[in-house]
């Protein structure tokens, strides 16, 4: 069995600070996986190396089994993970349309595409398809998405990374800001990524969400995987126990 | 770019209701400046008809903003970075110096000396735009830092070259076209090869790709790199730009002056970049147009020409600019409190007094 994503034995400090402490995790292609811990358990810093926007100090990295190093987006991007990442990482200047085609801008063609010029219809088009696809309540295309709300900044980067994604796609709490049918939406939307057989990465602290819609779930505590569920054989105690250290499946 | 001055409520209605293209341009800065600038020219008119209202007086005006343009054109995009260059005086003399010695040292009034002497002109700016670049995105230093040492080592390096005395020794064919041809006996070169200037860096930052790149980077370069553009590459072709641009108004001041104006430059950047700043462009990077910075160097030079006429002391221009330049990063101000939500106009008001309501929104987020 190769996975979609592998991590071993990641390590990262930050002065004395061990944010991961050699943690494991594994998806499958086609998985849902949540990751859920206390807070300042390492979800975010797990979530930043294998996403290629945080260095590691020592760990090996496979990508359907063959060895990979993640040391920039680039790198992740070109492995088709995409991340939505807890503080959203968007552009608060810049519109809906053009935060989510950064790095990714559709090029007229011909010459005038090579001087640089861009595709603006097309690329709010496509925009406006993605938000409908998630039902999202972004109307205004062209104001900057500083100017939207929590919610509104979220689905935009929960569209964008969806939008992306060909293998493995990480969404660090992509709910907290989210109104009950938002939420709702992106739940939906997990379940088709998943269905296009990608890889789905939930951190959510929210248990009956992650309960609903993962397949495993892996706890995480003081940056190491300390234990690994079956979504439907487990329970809010269990989970709750490993959380907190009561429980430790992976303790040799 | 929008502004939301309006109070609270109406921010919240504005969101739901995309705004139409007009609201956007009677909301923008740099049109808002625009009127400004109308009104300033109608008092004028009104006070001084014969002298002000004149084509040659209006000309005047055009040619003292247009090696500014030239280099506000750089400057726009290296502040909406949310950078800073202090450099482009000294930057300007310098090019200006080489492009004079290379052009004495060739001999002769010919045009192709003078196209050698631009381009080394160019060459020179470019180089130490791309010096600024490469020391502020690889070495980190901050660009203000950076481009107050490069301010002192052009200078000098201008004035070691020299002897610190002013070379005089421009081609005829140099001055008498660039520097004081008109095209059809009424337009000034010297402008035309402005309004080129402009243009092109106003479609480069709103048409393409390099422009949307360098509002990505100035609103939230972290952003900007985790989607994978080269924000550190992308710096440095800025502040190239901008040394592009100030070679370029070497040749051409040296043209109009025929003298490399060694000791005359000293106040340029900060000229610039009021203009800049006046203009709409916002010091914390993310917002700015062209047209704002082209409106906004017309502000002073208006003032400057009117009072002149009107026999006010010039003094005075500097104390209206000054202001002028206070108010207008005011507005940005209030513009980004209001902007970031949550910031009711209350605490916004409080923290004009603490910090740039964009740091904290940065941070927060
Ligand atoms: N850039 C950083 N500099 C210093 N310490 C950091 C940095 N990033 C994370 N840490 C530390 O690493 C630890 C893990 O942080 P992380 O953000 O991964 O937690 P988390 O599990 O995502 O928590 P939360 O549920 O609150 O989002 C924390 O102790 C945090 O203080
Ligand atoms: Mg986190």
């Amino acid at each position: 069995m190769t996975y979609a994503l592998e991590a071993r034995g990641l390590r990262r400090e930050f002065g004395h600070v061990r944010a991961l402490d050699g943690a494991d995790f594994d998806i499958d292609p086609g998985e849902v996986v949540a990751l859920i811990g206390d807070n300042g358990a390492g979800k975010s810093t797990l979530v930043k190396a294998l996403s290629g926007s945080l260095a590691i100090d020592s760990g090996e990295l496979y990508s359907d089994g063959k060895r990979v190093t993640i040391d920039t987006p680039a790198a992740a991007r070109a492995l088709g993970i995409e991340t939505v990442y807890q503080d959203l990482a968007l552009a608060p200047h810049l519109d809906p349309v053009q935060n989510m085609y950064l790095g990714r801008e559709v090029m007229r063609s011909g010459l005038l595409g090579r001087l640089g010029f861009m595709d603006h219809a097309e690329m709010k088009e496509k925009t406006q398809r993605a938000f409908a696809d998630l039902g999202a309540t972004v109307r205004d295309f062209s104001a900057p998405v500083g100017a939207m709300s929590g919610g509104q900044r979220q689905q935009i980067a929960v569209a964008r990374a969806a939008a992306w994604a060909s293998r493995v796609i990480f969404l660090d709490e992509p709910t907290a800001a989210l109104g009950v049918v938002q939420t709702r939406n992106v739940l939906d939307l997990i379940r088709r990524v998943r269905d296009r057989g990608i890889a789905v990465v939930l951190i959510s602290h929210s248990m009956p969400h992650v309960i609903e819609v993962a397949d495993r779930i892996q706890v995480l505590r003081l940056g190491r995987r300390v234990a690994t569920y079956d979504a439907k054989k487990t329970s809010m105690e269990e989970l709750v126990g490993a959380m907190t250290g009561a429980i430790n499946q992976e303790a040799a | 770019m929008t502004t939301a001055t309006e109070p609270e409520q109406d921010a919240v209605a504005d969101e739901e209701q995309p705004k139409t293209a007009l609201q956007r341009l009677v909301g923008a800065q740099a049109f808002q400046i625009l009127g400004v600038l109308l009104i300033l020219i109608v008092l004028f008119s009104l006070a001084e008809p014969a002298a002000f209202l004149s084509v040659n007086n209006f000309r005047n005006v055009v040619v003292n903003v247009s090696i500014l343009a030239i280099i506000g054109v750089g400057m726009t995009f290296i502040i909406i970075t949310g950078g800073i260059d202090l450099s482009v005086g000294s930057v300007l003399v310098f090019s200006g110096v080489v492009a004079a010695k290379l052009m004495e040292a060739l001999g002769g009034q010919g045009v192709g000396v003078s196209i050698l002497g631009a381009l080394a002109a160019c060459a020179s700016g470019t180089l130490w735009g791309l010096f600024n670049g490469v020391v502020i995105a690889r070495l980190k230093v901050p660009p203000l830092i950076v481009t107050l040492g490069t301010l002192g080592m052009a200078l000098g390096a201008a004035q070691i070259l020299t002897g610190g005395i002013d070379l005089r020794g421009a081609p005829t064919v140099l001055t008498d076209t660039v520097g004081f041809g008109r095209l059809f006996g009424q337009i000034p070169y010297l402008s035309l090869i402005a309004l080129l200037v402009v243009v092109i860096g106003a479609v480069i930052l709103h048409r393409t790709r390099f422009g949307r790149y360098t509002y990505a980077v100035g609103s939230n370069d972290e952003a900007a790199r985790r989607v994978g553009v080269k924000a550190d590459r992308h710096l440095i072709l800025v502040y190239t730009l901008a040394g592009f641009c100030a070679g370029l108004a070497g040749i051409l001041n040296l043209a109009f002056f025929s003298s490399t104006t060694i000791a005359g430059q000293s106040n340029t950047a900060l000229n610039v970049i009021a203009g800049v700043v006046i203009g709409g462009t916002s010091l914390f990077g993310g917002i700015g147009t062209i047209a704002g910075t082209v409106i906004g160097l017309f502000i002073p030079a208006v003032l400057q020409n009117g009072f002149v006429i009107m026999g006010v002391q010039s003094f005075w221009q500097q104390v209206v600019v000054g202001a002028f330049l206070i108010a207008a990063v005011y507005v940005d101000q209030v513009r980004r409190a209001a902007a970031s939500r949550g910031a009711s106009t209350r605490r916004s008001l409080l923290s004009r007094f603490s910090r740039p309501s964009g740091a904290r929104r940065k941070e927060a987020q």
